[in-house]
């Protein structure tokens, strides 16, 4: 059996990533900001933590259960994003969100290896399952 | 059974195992609401013109035809938003004369739209909630409804069938057990009402709570059946109108059952469609026999491989539950879904079962009368390639 498209939507780096998690597990520091997101349909559950000093994000740890892409993608995001300053962190967000959203990013190479799930964008239905960490911390990059 | 022509929505390259969250929608179904709105499409018991009394009749004859499908008299059929609405009207109005103390025997096999409404009720009156042991398989039976049966038992709630095990409950030997006792059983039938296996004089119980768009009919429509003297003593839990008989600026009178459960503009379109729905089901006779064919073959194909995990090896009607090992469910249903093969991944509305079965999460794949063996080839050769194609990473 052929697996139809489905190589575009499971890349190696996802399944390298969803089973083989980087920077997973929670700290108990004070000097994180912690931020929890749950999508009670379809059980997947993530908490990610977040280190800030001064203008830049010094840490990402995450946390929870769920399926490949969202699981992939939260240790993608905490690879990607860890030492940037909080401006390249809020455009790689946003870039990230447009991406999903299907739509032309540029400059692409600044996503790094998020740019794998790019497939994610022609399945609409899995679009909460790629977002869901990146959410997480939009929210806390907000707050700064 | 070859039922493809009878489903517009079968003529597209779909294999549908997903019945016990909705059934697909027969035609005649469809037509019958499309009439009502094209030729008669106005509101009900109020009009004195031809065609709201045409409405009227469509409506009340829909009534009619529900109950006799279920062998209860038309009094006693309540029409409601849909099981979860039937269940909650149970909960909500028999739960507001319960007492601190008081007993209610759920159990861990529920669909949360049967457990919440009276865990609700518990947290509001201090009643207390017992569950039912399940056995090692999962199972609910009289033995282990007598070890949490006491003088306090109030209400006994539970399911026909359950959504995501398959299992039968053997509700007749319960309500033998608890026949001179004064205890409220209350039925969620949502899965069983499809298998035509809710004849409520058969099942004794007071209360049976399902839909129609699980047994081919719309959305938005389904009964609480109950024993009319039960439904007589019930108070509404909800007021406006059509469901009073007097109006008056302190107080009201109320209509008897089944109007005073049926406030405010009923869906109309779907009480129609709903009926037709229960004709269309009237004409077959092995629902069950096909179901669990259908699954049994789908079990023994799936546990010949290695690397699947069979939650329900031996379920009563046509659920399935298993996961690919090592692969989530929401990632084995995407891949499926490529192939065209509509299941369930998630939780199904029943945390306290996913927590019994220790997983977060499983596959559900669920048969009905339109499926075919070409069906249960079509899963399993799609569940082996998943896991291959999962495996190859």
């Amino acid at each position: 059996m052929a697996h139809g498209s489905m190589e575009t939507l499971y890349r190696q780096v996802i399944m390298d990533h969803y089973k083989n998690p980087r920077n997973k597990g929670l700290v108990d520091s004070s000097l994180y900001q912690q931020f929890h997101i749950k999508n009670p349909t379809c059980g997947d559950d993530i908490t990610i933590q977040v280190k800030i000093e001064g203008n830049q994000v010094t840490d990402i740890r995450h946390e929870g259960t769920g399926c490949s892409i969202c699981c992939a993608s939260a240790s993608v995001m905490s690879t990607e994003l860890k030492n940037d300053s909080l401006e390249v962190a809020k455009d790689k967000i946003e870039l990230f969100f447009e991406m999903i959203k299907g739509h032309d990013v540029e400059p692409s190479e600044l996503l790094g290896d998020a740019v794998v799930f790019e497939g994610v964008s022609k399945y609409p239905q899995r679009y909460k399952c790629a977002t869901v960490a990146w959410q997480a911390l939009k929210e806390v990059v907000a707050n700064g | 059974m070859k039922l493809h022509a009878d489903f517009p929505i079968l003529n597209q390259p779909l294999v549908y195992l997903d019945s016990g969250a909705s059934s697909l929608k027969p035609a005649v179904v469809i037509d019958a609401m499309q009439e009502y709105y094209e030729q008669y499409g106005v509101n009900i018991h109020r009009g004195v013109y031809k065609m709201s009394y045409r409405a009227t009749e469509a409506f009340e004859h829909a009534r009619e035809v529900v109950a006799s499908f279920i062998h209860a008299a038309p009094k006693e059929i309540v029409f409601t938003r849909g099981t979860s609405a039937s269940l909650n009207l149970v909960a909500q109005s028999i739960g507001s004369t319960l007492q601190a103390g008081d007993e209610i025997i759920v159990c861990e096999l529920e669909h949360h739209s049967s457990l919440l409404p009276w865990q609700e009720v518990a947290r509001r009156t201090n009643a207390v909630l017992r569950f039912v042991p399940l056995t090692k398989e999962g199972r609910i039976t009289v033995e282990n409804v007598k070890t949490v049966l006491s003088g306090k038992t109030k209400v006994i709630a539970l399911t026909h069938g359950s959504n995501v095990m398959g299992y039968l409950t053997p509700i007749e030997d319960i309500v033998e057990l608890v026949k001179n006792l004064d205890i409220i059983i209350t039925l969620d039938a949502a899965q069983t009402a499809p298998l035509k296996l809710v004849d409520v004089r058969k099942l004794g119980c007071d209360f049976v709570s399902f839909g129609a768009h699980k047994m081919c009919g719309p959305s938005g429509i389904g009964v609480l059946w109950g024993k009319y003297d039960r439904l007589q003593a019930m108070h509404p839990v909800e007021f406006g109108g059509e469901m009073n008989d007097g109006v008056r600026l302190y107080e009201s009178t109320y209509k008897d059952a089944p109007y005073k459960f049926e406030t405010g503009t009923m869906p109309i379109a779907e009480v129609i469609g709903f009926a037709k729905a229960v004709e269309y089901l009237a004409k077959f006779d092995h629902i069950l026999d096909h179901e669990k064919q259908l699954v049994d073959l789908a079990i023994t194909k799936l546990k010949a491989l290695e690397g699947i995990t069979v939650y329900n090896p031996n379920p009563d009607f046509g659920i399935l539950t298993f996961n690919i090992d090592g692969v989530h469910p929401h990632d084995a249903a995407s891949y499926l879904d490529e192939f065209n093969i509509a299941v369930r991944a998630g939780h199904h509305c029943a945390q306290p079962l996913m927590q019994w079965l220790e997983v977060e999460s499983t596959v559900r794949a669920t048969f009905y009368i339109y499926n075919e063996e070409n069906d249960v080839n079509a899963l399993v050769d799609a569940v082996k390639a998943a896991r291959d194609f999962f495996a190859g990473f």
